[in-house]
């Protein structure tokens, strides 16, 4: 049925890589939300496509998982297709695009609509595993700062949006405290998303292939948005229905239709997006 | 010599996985899902034959994630070493420096192994230990990241004095150490933040 590739091994990797991003991953779970450092290898795309989240989905992969891939939230992009075509060639594993059917989900910037079940992984692609990058720049630091949990400096960015904008103005990469301990990138997901990581039933998995870092959050692990009494975390959506689904409640993609100002709002799960507008039309038979 | 023959001719040295790369995988995914959920029991090596008093599901998760990158410390005799350092090639070090223990009998003191530091908490110790039994459903309760409410677990064959030495390991944490439950075919697992509560 599927042609796998001659002269590779199993899901691409050689075993000894895979047993190092093991043993990663396995901490990464016994120590919620802490970065740790893996030897990420060159792999067959370039950096910032997702080789991080290919690494540990490679390392977990077996031949009874089904693998759906989506980058922002949609099945049918160019990064989404070409990772799933190369697990099907590598790996020889069934691929869907629905989110209810996947055992291991990869995702770049989104955690699908629908409720993932226990039996289910999601792996995110990381661009940068550390929270405190921008606020500071030397890993030696961060790594103190993570050993102390000391996040005032974290605490101070957020504080100084209220004073400048009078709100939190971080729409993305909103940072999330772990299991009450670390401070951690939940990636660049919508902070509309961030809720979702909160206690889900799934393991997350997260991989940073040029940062060379792995983490994790268990299932059913407190994953709390930092934000302050006085101006408490809101998950940020358009107010809009989609355009397609009329959905009220997903998070939506911006499309521009034409040069006069025209756009429109759509769900940015594509496969959610579909399964609603095909219930809608049954319901309407 | 290299220690391996005497071991190899004694032990009549039995395979390991049929087939290394999706025996290996499916090890890992029971490991990590056990790690994942503390106190739910997965199956793994039912068809490893290993040396006494090796465990074939001991086995398995040493076969899985031991290799010439992890220090390796053991009481299981000259057999079992064998056995381990030929198909894993692991190097054997002091207990207190290994990524890896393997105890069969009485543990060594959580404490006494490796526990990582504030800034490398991952370069605790794995400690695979064997125990008599492992029942879901009665014993332990267990409380923490991976349980919704609580798992239980009847751990048979747990060391004296085991709970308490956990709490330790458990309050000092991001440091200590985490411990894979073997029995049979059957594995489950504590990281170090699983609270363990009795009756």
């Amino acid at each position: 049925m599927s042609t796998t590739l001659e002269g590779y091994n199993f899901a691409y990797l050689d075993e000894a890589t895979k047993r190092m991003i093991r043993r990663a991953l396995l901490k990464a779970v016994a120590i919620p939300g802490h970065q740790i450092p893996f030897g990420a290898r060159e792999m067959p795309l370039p950096y910032g496509w997702g080789t991080g989240g290919i690494q540990v989905t490679a390392a977990i992969l077996g031949p009874t998982d089904t693998l759906k891939v989506i980058d922002q939230g949609a099945d049918d992009t160019t990064n989404a297709i070409s990772i799933r075509r190369f697990f099907t060639r590598v790996a020889g594993v069934a691929t869907t695009e629905h989110t209810a059917e996947a055992t291991v989900v990869q995702t770049r910037h989104r955690i699908p609509e629908r409720l993932l079940r226990e039996d289910q992984i999601i792996v995110y692609q990381v661009p940068q595993p550390e929270p405190l990058s921008r606020l500071e720049p030397r890993r030696t630091e961060t790594k103190r700062l993570h050993a102390l949990a000391d996040y005032g400096l974290m605490h101070v960015r957020l504080y100084e949006d209220i004073a400048r904008f009078g709100h939190i103005a971080k729409a993305y990469d909103y940072p999330v405290m772990v299991n009450g301990r670390y401070l951690m990138s939940p990636s660049p997901i919508p902070a509309f998303d961030n809720p979702k990581m909160h206690r889900m039933a799934a393991l997350q998995l997260f991989g940073a292939g040029r940062e060379k870092r792995i983490y994790a959050i268990p299932p059913y692990t407190d994953v709390r948005s930092l934000d302050f009494e006085d101006h408490p975390f809101r998950p940020i959506r358009a107010p809009h229905a989609c355009a397609l689904c009329a959905s009220t409640d997903t998070y939506l993609d911006e499309v521009i239709t034409d040069d006069a100002g025209g756009r429109l709002f759509v769900c940015s799960d594509t496969d959610h997006c579909a399964e609603r507008q095909a219930t809608a039309q049954e319901a309407a038979e | 010599m290299n220690g391996l023959t005497p071991g190899f001719a004694d032990a009549g040295l039995t395979p390991g996985f049929a087939d290394p790369v999706l025996d290996g995988q499916a090890t890992f995914r029971a490991v990590l899902e056990a790690m994942s959920r503390p106190g739910r029991v997965q199956r793994a090596g039912s068809a490893l034959r290993p040396p006494a008093p090796l465990n074939q599901a001991a086995a398995a998760v040493l076969l899985t994630l031991a290799d010439a990158d992890t220090g390796f410390a053991h009481d299981a005799g000259v057999a079992a070493e064998a056995w381990l350092r030929f198909h894993c090639g692991m190097p054997l070090v002091p207990g207190a420096q290994a990524a890896f223990v393997l105890a069969t009998g009485t543990p060594p003191a959580l404490a006494s192994l490796a526990q990582g530091s504030e800034e490398e908490p991952q370069a605790g110790a794995t400690l695979v230990l064997q125990v008599n039994a492992l029942t879901e459903g009665t014993g332990w309760r267990l409380i923490g990241p991976g349980i919704e409410t609580e798992h239980r677990l009847h751990v048979d064959g747990a060391p004296a004095g085991f709970v308490a030495a956990w709490a330790v390991n458990r309050a000092s944490f991001p440091l200590g150490v985490d411990v894979v439950l073997c029995v049979g075919d059957r594995l489950a697992a504590l990281p170090r933040t699983t609270m363990i509560a009795e009756g």
